[in-house]
């Protein structure tokens, strides 16, 4: 008798799953919505712009889905977005960005920039310690920079150093690292020569491979330097835990110079691939920020969990590209304008990826700041119109609907891939009769076939700016560039980024940058689908944070605030969590002298 | 049995040699290597990264060396994951998986044979045929169904439980070990059922119930030794399946074991992560099968292997 209860269970458990299976069959809408959100209350600013004391939470630790676990924590070697959003919090290079993405003072205080923009002197912070206490120098920075660019250390973003004088000679093993244009004039002083006036530099110096490391535990650990105990690191939190695969637990660094603004005191990064299991994370109260959200849902989240939803511009763009060294896309132009032009990209966002992305004629995204977009004359046409035209190009490309292009579209493994490339190929097949084959590949297949340029016609592509200058996607389509799988080939184009690498006065540069566009547009190397948005799930009492391009949310601005239900009196104002009592948004409008 | 025992690992080392080049081979057939990315690395840093991890040598070098570091017990380091060695990943996932394996195979065993012991005795019951009814339902849906919607009813709607993540608690462990033990409590419970009818048929039981012993005695002293033999035989089988679901499981439940390492890692192309997987998934299954077949003679004195 004593399996009873435990017949009882099973059958539970059964009737349980028999029902919910019966109800998940219905359509999404269906399902109540039964997601009772914390109400936060009104956020109150002090004179300081800082949080009132009285609206903050009294737990403030916060825990971030972040899609995949870091290949590596040493920030010379890493890459990828999610270990980008730990090592943001773990360090802090020259300088840094506020909320809403504008470049700020970081570990330097102030910086000059030369009237020829080649020499850039930066002072660092007196105050500045790493999170042993050590004192952070100028020779840390060159020590770290020379690290970066030597062939040694094989950085993945080496090449992001390349406008500093020397680095190209170094990375490929010509020069010694020591004969890089960085120097420490004294203790507290950096200067960084350049080989050519680079107006994003400033931007560069917020990016993984310039943030400084700590030279006697890299002496003393190796390559296990990075491991919790060992890390060494300048930023507001450092390492507290580290379990693969489980979780990264990052607690606030005390010797960080603006700690007595750093409102939550420990940060949890999990990570979480699958999408639906971060969403139902996030729904269960185990996370209050993630990283993404499942593809398929937005009508649901719109309509249920609106107060969380965040969805703002990306910079980046997603695009299919031709295969420019094959048949049928060499030497016809026609042809490449005309699937250009039959494709309807409002449909595409509206209907198949569904999330607010921005339907897009360009490469780069419009709205880039200080970069008018050559949008090409067919954006403004209807898309009757475009289509009137792309079946005109189709047929003086000497296709018809007798003799129909059959064309080869790849994409990778992804429900969104898919669907956008199934609809794409509807759309060619309505408007030009032409027949697509679809071949999904897994992702390192597919980068691979991309590369060899042997196989594949028309391919999926996407690319997320890695510093915020129109230059990081135009170089792309360089003639030798790694990632050229279009295989564009155009001296002109190749002269003018050589030229934009070197002018000086940022209205020519700017002037070229369009140039080189119009250029690439014009040739039809790539379509152009939809600006990248980004898409998250955020408690509502986590504040702090801003939308902007970059997508940089350092876990140091934001903060929790109390929820209406709660009517436990204020956070009492004697631990260290207290904002505001300080000389806040010193870090903000510090002298900066900008060139020219 | 000493000499047996042995045989059958003397027997098990030419099988691992042979699942070691096999896969060593396979891997690396596999168009793309561990450092592509969608960012393309320049090729003098790639170049730089392949002769760092010995790449740039004929495969049959790298094949040898790899052997003689297996040798040494000695997996290499992550391709991938950079600051961890395959050893050190190994060893901080195994004792996740075996802890979420080894709970789900004793809930498995003991609920699977209670229930089909029972539907046994109840044999033709609406008891017997709604438990091998829900059995067949268990059977049916694959797990990655069943943990969905054990998260969405007990995690998301209830709020009882966590959604996921890990640690040695009951509640990270209840959901995942329901969703790992739930299909084979079902084909336990089905083998159990069919073998306790066919043995609650036989003479001896006949002869058991004709002295006069209580029905109690009669089941557990009688008749469930002997009808448990076949799902003795069908736990190597399970802790396989054990293995691959769990590569399900912990994903859904971003639970840190060994499973999730060998999915990303073939993805990853990181090739010692994959390898030291598959070694360590064939010792395992090898151990296994020894351990049942050594069970066996213990429960059916007529299975000598001398």
């Amino acid at each position: 008798m004593s399996l009873r209860p435990k017949l009882n269970a099973v059958w539970l458990t059964g009737l349980c799953l028999i029902l919910t299976a019966c109800r998940s069959g219905e359509p999404d809408t269906s399902v109540p919505s039964e997601i009772q959100l914390a109400r936060p209350v009104d956020v109150i600013l002090t004179d300081q712009g800082r949080p009132a004391p009285s609206i903050l939470a009294e737990q403030q630790v916060l825990h971030r889905g972040n899609s995949e676990e870091p290949q590596t924590l040493d920030p010379h070697l890493a890459s990828g977005v999610p270990t980008a959003n730990i090592l943001r919090d773990l360090f802090e290079g020259l300088t840094t960005t506020r909320p809403d993405g504008e470049i700020v003072p970081g570990a330097a205080g102030r910086w000059n920039v030369s009237r020829d923009g080649i020499t850039y002197t930066f002072y660092l912070r007196p105050e500045g310690r790493w999170s042993n206490g050590e004192p952070l120098t100028a020779g840390d920075f060159v020590f770290s920079f020379r690290r970066a660019v030597s062939p040694a250390t094989a950085a993945a973003y080496g090449r992001m150093l390349v406008p500093i004088l020397n680095a190209p000679a170094i990375l490929s093993g010509q020069l010694p690292p020591d004969q890089l244009g960085v120097e420490a004039l004294n203790e507290l002083t950096v200067q960084i020569t350049l080989s050519d006036p680079t107006p994003y530099f400033l931007g560069l110096l917020t990016h993984a491979t310039t943030y400084p490391v700590y030279r006697p535990a890299i002496e003393a650990h190796g390559d296990s330097h990075v491991r919790p105990g060992n890390l060494v690191s300048n930023g507001a939190y450092r390492l507290r835990d580290w379990l693969p695969r489980s979780q990264i637990v990052l607690e606030r660094n005390p010797h960080f110079h603006s700690d007595d603004q750093t409102i939550i005191n420990e940060v949890f990064y999990y990570p979480i691939e699958d999408e639906n299991t971060e969403f139902q994370r996030f729904r269960s109260n185990g996370l209050h920020w993630t990283h993404e959200v499942p593809s398929n849902q937005f009508r649901w989240l719109e309509s249920n969990l609106s107060d969380a939803l965040l969805i703002s511009p990306w910079f980046g763009t997603y695009f299919f590209s031709f295969n420019l060294t094959r048949a049928p896309f060499i030497d016809n132009l026609e042809l490449r304008q005309a699937l250009n032009l039959a494709v309807d990209r409002s449909i595409l966002t509206e209907k198949v990826s569904q999330f607010g992305e921005i339907p897009t004629f360009t490469l780069i995204p419009p709205g880039t700041p200080d970069y008018p977009s050559p949008i090409p004359e067919a954006a403004d046409w209807t898309q009757a119109e475009r289509q009137q035209r792309a079946l005109e190009l189709y047929q003086a490309a000497g296709y018809s609907l007798e003799q129909p292009l059959e064309v080869e579209l790849r994409y990778n493994t992804s429900e969104n891939h898919r669907k956008l490339a199934v609809s794409v190929a509807a759309m060619w097949k309505q408007v030009l009769g032409v027949r697509t084959r679809l071949v999904n590949e897994e992702f390192r297949v597919f980068l691979q076939n991309r590369a060899l340029r042997r196989n594949t016609e028309v391919f999926r592509a996407g690319w997320i700016g890695d510093y915020q200058d129109p230059f990081t996607f135009l170089e792309l389509f360089h003639s030798e560039h790694g990632r050229n799988d279009a295989g564009y080939n155009n001296p002109r184009y190749d002269r003018i980024l050589n030229q934009i690498s070197t002018e000086r006065i940022p209205a020519r540069r700017r002037n070229l940058m369009v140039e080189a566009e119009r250029m690439l547009l014009a040739d039809q190397v790539v379509l152009p689908i939809y600006v990248y948005v980004t898409k998250r799930l955020i408690d509502p009492t986590l504040k702090g944070w801003q939308p902007n391009i970059m997508d940089f949310h350092p876990s140091r601005y934001l903060f929790f605030v109390r929820t209406q239900s709660d009517t436990s009196s204020p956070v009492p104002g004697a631990d260290s969590d207290q904002p505001g009592a300080d000389s806040a948004g010193a870090e903000i409008g510090q002298e900066t002298v900008n060139p020219s | 049995m000493l000499n047996y025992s042995l045989k059958r690992l003397a027997s098990a080392i030419p099988t691992l040699l042979l699942l070691i080049t096999v896969a060593f081979f396979l891997i690396r057939i596999a168009p793309g290597g561990p450092f592509d990315a969608e960012k393309a690395l320049p090729e003098d840093i790639k170049a730089n990264l392949e002769a760092k991890y010995q790449l740039d040598q004929p495969l049959i070098i790298q094949y040898v060396r790899y052997l003689w570091q297996i040798v040494q017990l000695d997996l290499g380091p992550s391709f991938h994951y950079r600051d961890w060695t395959v050893n050190e990943l190994i060893a901080q996932g195994a004792p996740v998986s075996f802890t979420l394996g080894a709970l789900a195979l004793v809930l498995a065993f003991t609920l699977g044979t209670a229930l089909g012991a029972w539907a046994a005795l109840k044999q033709n019951s609406v008891a017997d045929y709604s438990t091998m009814s829900v059995a067949m339902i268990g059977i049916s849906i694959p797990n990655f169904v069943v943990a969905p919607l054990l998260v969405l009813v007990f995690a998301v709607t209830l709020g009882w439980l966590p959604a996921g993540g890990w640690s040695y608690s009951f509640s990270h462990l209840l959901l995942p070990t329901i969703a790992l033990a739930l299909p084979m409590v079902a084909y336990i419970a089905r083998i159990t059922r069919g073998s306790m009818i066919e043995v609650l048929h036989s003479g001896f039981i006949r002869t058991a119930r004709a002295k006069g012993l209580p029905e109690r005695e009669v089941i557990v002293q009688h008749a469930l030794k002997p009808a448990l033999l076949p799902v003795i035989s069908y736990m190597g089988p399970a802790a396989a399946g054990i293995l691959t679901g769990s590569v399900v499981i912990e994903r859904i439940f971003t639970i840190p074991g060994i499973g999730s390492h060998f999915v990303q890692g073939a993805l990853n192309r990181d090739y010692t992560l994959v390898m030291g997987v598959v070694i360590f998934y064939g010792v395992l299954i090898i151990v296994m099968n020894f351990l049942v077949d050594l069970l066996y003679a213990w429960l059916d004195p007529r299975i000598r292997y001398d």
